[in-house]
């Protein structure tokens, strides 16, 4: 029998902190892709009830302490930080913790880090505290999420993830390059 | 251009992959006749004016959307889900209002 | 010369920089084209096809003239503007289009040459022979024309592009915009003030006249101070918004780091896509020239550009200045300069009533007929009074009237309107959807205009938003008149520049119109009038207003041509900013990538992938002998390889099943939990889409693998026909790609491999699958193989990919083989006859592939009814064969297929080579292809020919499985 040794993505990569900025790779914990069944709305929503969620609407997170269900698309969100309790049967249930990889982004320039990965409206009115996207990082698949006013948490794919840190690197090295100047 | 997505909201082009006429909507009958295939997937209409076609929302949160628009204004009238088209739509009714 | 006591530059610091190898200097604030002025330098650069001198025509963006190359290190930039580049310590700047130096150039023999240069000499002169249009001329002309010249080494710098989204999107710091902003920013609303220069103001900042009491640059300093401390505001400088796109969205380029020496990381560029609600655009106007003859020597400069070197940069460009100008505004230029203690020569204004003056000539219904000064203007000639009189100076200034910069209101097909008021075209209303053109860019002259007219402009546009903005006083300021009598250009012999950039002159556009190119487009195409890097900023009023006179036609019917973007040249690499390199596309690294390289395995990039091409041993000095050797462990021991590429689907729901029966050619309904079933999957018309294989993990849960290449392109698919034909069925599919790292272990081996190390369930039947644990991890296994050989793929989640990868690989040493990769993966397949994206190429159908049988009589499918369609069966159609080169030497991809003896063509082609391989198991170079009615010709000889890399071999045709026709190995 092998005893087979756990790697997360980017293994030992140490944090990049440019001009206030801070790229970090987070471990989200475990990610399960919840579709919910025909016909099974309502068991579901008890279910989720019991769990202290309840399915999310487009772009929104239901939470409870750590655990999240993120709406990652139609018909869709993602289980984060629990098992899928209850669940079984009431939708369609897959593991994706090894799917993604997740990078946070903290301090005030997140958001104009962003704004040179994103082609979105990150403003605090279009994309408030709490709120999630799916969207291009790039041309990337990804899932954007704002846990705070200036912290933002990522999901790319896991073989993406060296691209997904270059990425965000080079704009926040050229960020700092223009933070330089005064 | 913009595509306001019925569950993202207002988004970019590049997020979004064209496939074609609304026609790919209406497939005919297993048996129909050589003809109705043909115009099904061959025929189509070059309006200058209102269109309706089929794009997906390919990096965000891959629905498919029947698009109404102008093509000489390049005004998008209308963005509707495909798959809210026909049959009725889940019950749950936790959608945000677009 | 500077003025003392003018200007906004900073006089306590000096900057040196170099321009044609001179070191010169200049002051902060300063634009290249200042600080030549400041310093004499008149002669800045060389006309595009006379090659005839030229100075600074203008102060801004539209400068047609003075283009420099920037010299930085590696960098070389050409045709940059002087008067947009700011000077830093260090700026090397030189003239371009020149030949030894830019006073002694040798192609100015082309201005001798003028009579057989006019507009459309091209199209006469080089047309015969032939042949010489290639080899002679084309070279020779590429050689004298163009401008600037690139370093020819590659741009290591660092471009940035980025997003930005606001509700009020302000073009123009000028007093327009920057009330527009106010007015805006005041309401609370988001807004993006842009301006292209290094300072905001606009032409505040070069007119002495007061606004609110105050002077321009002290009454822009106050607003900008009071902008710059709202949260709401963002005040982007030097960004030059250059097109207007749908939807609100604008494209902008900044100039991040080019006003400095360049630094690490610092950004040159950043191109910019901002969406807007609304725009204000607040863009100003471009003073025109008049054409007469010899109008284009250094020392010609416009009237409001003389006013901006003096009042903003502090230089006067002449000493004994004259002006030609059709209205009123341009004595203020005289005035500012008489203030400033320099000599008026003489104020030459066509209108007869034009007034006097006391402080300087002015010659009323007078107009300048032609100048002298061989590298800088030395004397005008005008007519006045029905006689000629010669006036000596050094400065002649130049006001044909103002054009609104409506540009970009044109970018969305808007056409303009012709105003006779002010004889320049307007922007049409609503021309571009959400923005409102507004002060000068509308056609209104005045700063008191202006500045009234840029806060209502915001207004409106709030108030079209729902928001509403605070009653704001508006500052007084000059409201004068704007009368002017059009003059466009004088008449009179020798040639009148019109487009300065591209020398075109009133003759070249006459004789286009009549040559019988008269319309608009016909004359810029013919005369390439406006297509020079200004984009006709200058000119293309005048030469429309001159075509116009020599058809005919009023301005109005003749129209202009159309504006595009961009509005301002923009460069390549700011527009493909990041997108070099590592960041051209999204790399994805398979999670036995380390170990792969530790290994020595060169990558291969498949789609977005990076694959081990094989892995060397030592004493293997070519990719061939590791890929035979490769390719025989797998036939004789046991080979392991990722297949984590391959895209995986997770389907489930009651309707699972009735789904797979829909976009698969054969059912799935029937297959049993616990089994595989290789799929086919077709476009609607009939065309193959896709293989792969499906196993059924539960009653409802199924998981389907598509291949690399098509793994996105199936899951739009199956969104697809799920959400357009079966919303209603219980049916939810996610992709797992990324979960699972999985690899085959293939070949005779490979079961012992595994026994012991999988707690593998006894007797896994072939297209088998079952969950099992590997250790602690719970794991799949399926017993599905790509090689011919038994073979089993085990996935595990990623995160123990590597590890479980070095493990199979130190199991499969112990037992002879090894890690194989995509080459022998390749040639086991090829020798085995299974397809891939090469053979279902998006042209072929189920029957071409041998696969008809497959499209299940007793159901529907997506694509079913198309593939009956006449022509897409039958003995016409090319079919997939096997070929085996017949000598021995090697074949290829790519090669074309011909009957033996017939004669080699396209009309005698009788099919192609997809996919081609040496297979060492069988000691000859086998290929898949496509034959005309190839199943019936197995046996036959076939010509292969490759006419690109030299090939013509004669081919056995075989089927297309080499290896083990009947399956035994696979079902050991």
């Amino acid at each position: 029998m092998p005893d087979l040794i756990a790697k997360p993505p980017l293994a030992g990569r140490a944090a990049l902190t440019l001009a206030g900025v801070t790229l970090a790779m987070a471990d989200p914990g475990q990610i399960t892709s919840v579709a919910p069944l025909k016909g099974q709305d309502k068991a579901l929503a008890k279910a989720l009830k019991v769990l202290g969620l309840s399915f999310p609407a487009p772009n929104q997170v239901s939470s409870k302490g750590d655990v999240r269900l993120v709406w990652t698309g139609r018909d869709q969100a993602f289980l984060i930080g629990a098992e899928p309790r209850g669940l079984d049967g009431l939708a369609a249930l897959a593991d994706q913790s090894d799917g993604w990889a997740a990078l946070r982004l903290d301090g005030p320039g997140a958001g104009d880090v962003l704004a040179r990965l994103y082609p979105l409206d990150l403003r605090a009115a279009a994309f408030p505290v709490g709120r999630v996207a799916r969207a291009p990082f790039n041309h990337m698949s990804s899932i954007l999420m704002r846990p705070g006013p200036d912290r933002f948490e990522i999901l790319v794919f896991r073989s993406m993830a060296r691209t997904a840190w270059h990425e965000a690197g080079a704009a926040m090295r050229a960020l700092a390059a223009r933070a330089a100047l005064g | 251009m913009r595509i306001t997505c019925p569950l993202c909201g207002p988004r970019d082009r590049r997020e979004f992959t064209y496939y074609g006429a609304e026609d790919y909507l209406h497939r005919p009958a297993p048996d129909a006749a050589p003809e109705a295939w043909d115009a099904y997937l061959h025929l189509r209409d070059n309006p200058a004016g209102i269109t309706r076609d089929l794009w997906y929302h390919e990096t965000g949160c891959t629905a498919w959307l029947l698009v109404t628009r102008n093509t000489v204004t390049h005004e998008i009238l209308e963005v509707a889900l495909v798959a809210g088209r026909s049959a009725p739509k889940p019950a749950r009714g936790r959608r945000a209002a677009p | 010369m500077r003025v003392a006591g003018k200007g906004l530059v900073d006089r306590s610091t000096t900057v040196s920089f170099r321009f044609d190898g001179q070191s010169l200097a200049g002051h902060p604030g300063d634009t290249l084209a200042s600080a030549l002025l400041a310093n004499g330098v008149k002669l800045v650069g060389r006309s595009f096809k006379y090659h005839r001198p030229r100075g600074i025509l203008t102060a801004g963006p539209e400068e047609p003239n003075a283009l420099v190359e920037i010299h930085e290190g590696n960098q070389q930039t050409p045709n940059v503007r002087a008067t947009v580049q700011e000077i830093f310590e260090g700026l090397t700047a030189q003239s371009q289009n020149r030949w030894p130096s830019l006073r002694h150039d040798l192609l100015s023999v082309n201005d001798l040459a003028a009579p057989f240069l006019s507009a459309g000499f091209y199209y006469k002169t080089f047309m015969w022979p032939r042949a010489f249009w290639e080899k002679l001329y084309e070279p020779a002309i590429r050689r004298a024309a163009g401008l600037g010249r690139l370093s020819g080494r590659h741009d290591g710098a660092v471009y940035e592009k980025a997003w930005a989204h606001c509700d009020l999107l302000v073009i123009g710091s000028g007093p327009t915009g920057l009330m527009a902003a106010l007015t805006a920013a005041r309401a609370g609303t988001d807004v993006i003030l842009a301006d292209e220069d290094a300072r905001m103001g606009g032409r505040l900042l070069a007119e002495t006249g007061q606004v609110g009491g105050q002077s321009g640059p002290d009454w822009v300093a106050g607003v900008l101070a009071e902008l710059a401390a709202l949260p709401n505001v963002r005040l982007m400088t030097r960004t030059t918004v250059t097109g207007a796109y749908d939807d609100g969205t604008f494209g902008a380029l900044e100039r991040v780091g080019l006003h400095l020496a360049p630094q690490a990381d610092l950004p040159r560029e950043c191109f910019w896509r901002i969406v807007a609600r609304r725009t204000v655009l607040a863009a100003g106007a471009l003073e025109r020239p008049i054409a007469f003859r010899n109008n284009d020597r250094p020392g010609i400069m416009l009237a409001g550009a003389i006013r901006s070197f003096l009042n903003r940069y502090g230089v006067a460009a002449g000493q004994r200045v004259t002006l030609f100008a059709n209205s009123d505004d341009a004595r203020q230029t005289a005035r500012d300069l008489h203030a400033a203690g320099i000599r008026i020569a003489g104020v030459i204004d066509p209108r007869p009533d034009a007034s006097r003056s006391e402080e300087f000539p002015v010659y009323a219904g007078a107009e300048v007929i032609d100048t002298a000064g061989r590298l800088a203007l030395s004397q005008i000639t005008i007519r006045h009074k029905g006689s000629v009189t010669r006036i000596e100076t050094d400065l002649l200034g130049l006001s044909g009237g103002w054009n609104p910069t409506l540009h970009l209101t044109c970018h969305m097909n808007g056409r303009p309107i012709w105003s006779p008021e002010i004889a320049a075209f307007v922007p049409a209303p609503n021309a571009v959807p959400g923005l409102i053109a507004a002060g000068s860019a509308a056609g209104m002259f005045s700063t008191a205009r202006c500045l009234a007219d840029g806060a209502a402009a915001a207004r409106r546009a709030l108030a079209e938003i729902g928001m509403s903005a605070p009653d704001m006083p508006v500052p007084e300021a000059e409201d004068g008149t704007y009368e002017l009598q059009p003059l466009w250009a004088v008449p009179g012999k020798g040639r009148a520049w019109l487009d300065f950039a591209n020398d075109v002159t009133v003759k070249d556009v006459r004789q286009s119109a009549q040559e019988n190119f008269r319309s608009v487009e016909h004359m810029k195409r013919y005369t390439t009038q406006g297509m020079a890097p200004d984009q006709g900023k200058n000119s293309n009023v005048a030469a429309l207003a001159v075509l116009a006179d020599a058809t005919g036609r009023g301005i109005p019917e003749t129209g202009t041509t159309t504006f595009r973007p961009p509005f301002s040249p923009v460069s390549i690499a700011a527009m493909g900013a990041g997108g070099r390199a590592a960041g051209f596309a999204p790399q994805r690294f398979l999670t036995s990538d380390q170990a792969s390289r530790d290994r020595g395995a060169p990558m291969i990039e498949a789609g977005l992938w990076y694959r081990p091409g094989y892995f060397p041993r030592p004493g293997e000095t070519t990719w061939r002998e590791s890929c035979d050797r490769e390719v025989a462990m797998v036939r004789s021991t046991v080979g392991v390889t990722d297949v984590s590429t391959l895209g995986k689907i997770d389907i489930q729901g009651a309707d699972a099943a009735r789904f797979l029966d829909l976009v698969y050619t054969n059912t799935f309904s029937t297959l049993p939990l616990g089994r595989v079933r290789y799929g086919l999957m077709l476009r609607e018309d009939g065309m193959v889409l896709d293989d792969g294989t499906t196993a059924r993990l539960g009653e409802h849960h199924f998981l389907m693998t598509t291949t690399t290449a098509a793994a996105g392109q199936v899951m739009r698919h199956l969104d697809f026909v799920q959400q357009a034909f079966c919303a209603a069925w219980d049916v939810r599919t996610v992709s797992v790609t990324e979960t699972w790292a999985q690899f085959a272990v293939a070949g005779p081996l490979a079961r012992r491999l595994l026994s012991g190390f999988v707690e593998t369930p006894a007797g896994l039947p072939f297209m088998g699958c079952a969950a099992v644990r590997l250790g602690g991890v719970a794991a799949r296994l399926f017993r599905i193989s790509f090689s011919g050989e038994e073979g089993y793929e085990i996935a595990v989640p990623a995160r123990y990919g590597e590890s479980l990868f070095r493990d199979l690989l130190a199991r499969a040493e112990t037992f002879g083989g090894g890690a194989y990769g995509m080459e022998a993966l390749n040639v086991l397949r090829i020798e085995k006859g299974f397809i891939t994206h090469a053979e279902i190429h998006g042209r072929v159908t189920a029957f071409d592939i041998g696969l008809d049988r497959m499209v299940s009589q007793g159901k529907d499918c997506i694509g079913k009814a198309a593939s009956r369609r006449p022509g897409l069966t039958g003995p016409e159609r090319e079919q997939l064969v096997g070929l085996r080169s017949k000598s021995g030497a090697a074949i290829s991809a790519g090669a074309h297929l011909f009957t033996p003896g017939d004669t080699v063509g396209r009309a005698t082609d009788q099919g192609y080579v997809t996919s081609v391989g040496f297979s060492p198991t069988l000691g000859a170079w086998l290929a898949l292809g496509f034959l005309k009615n190839g199943r019936a010709r197995i046996g036959e000889t076939v010509r292969l020919v490759d006419h690109l890399r030299g090939i013509d071999v004669l081919c056995e045709v075989a089927d297309p499985v080499f290896h083990d026709r009947e399956g035994v190995k696979l079902r050991a």
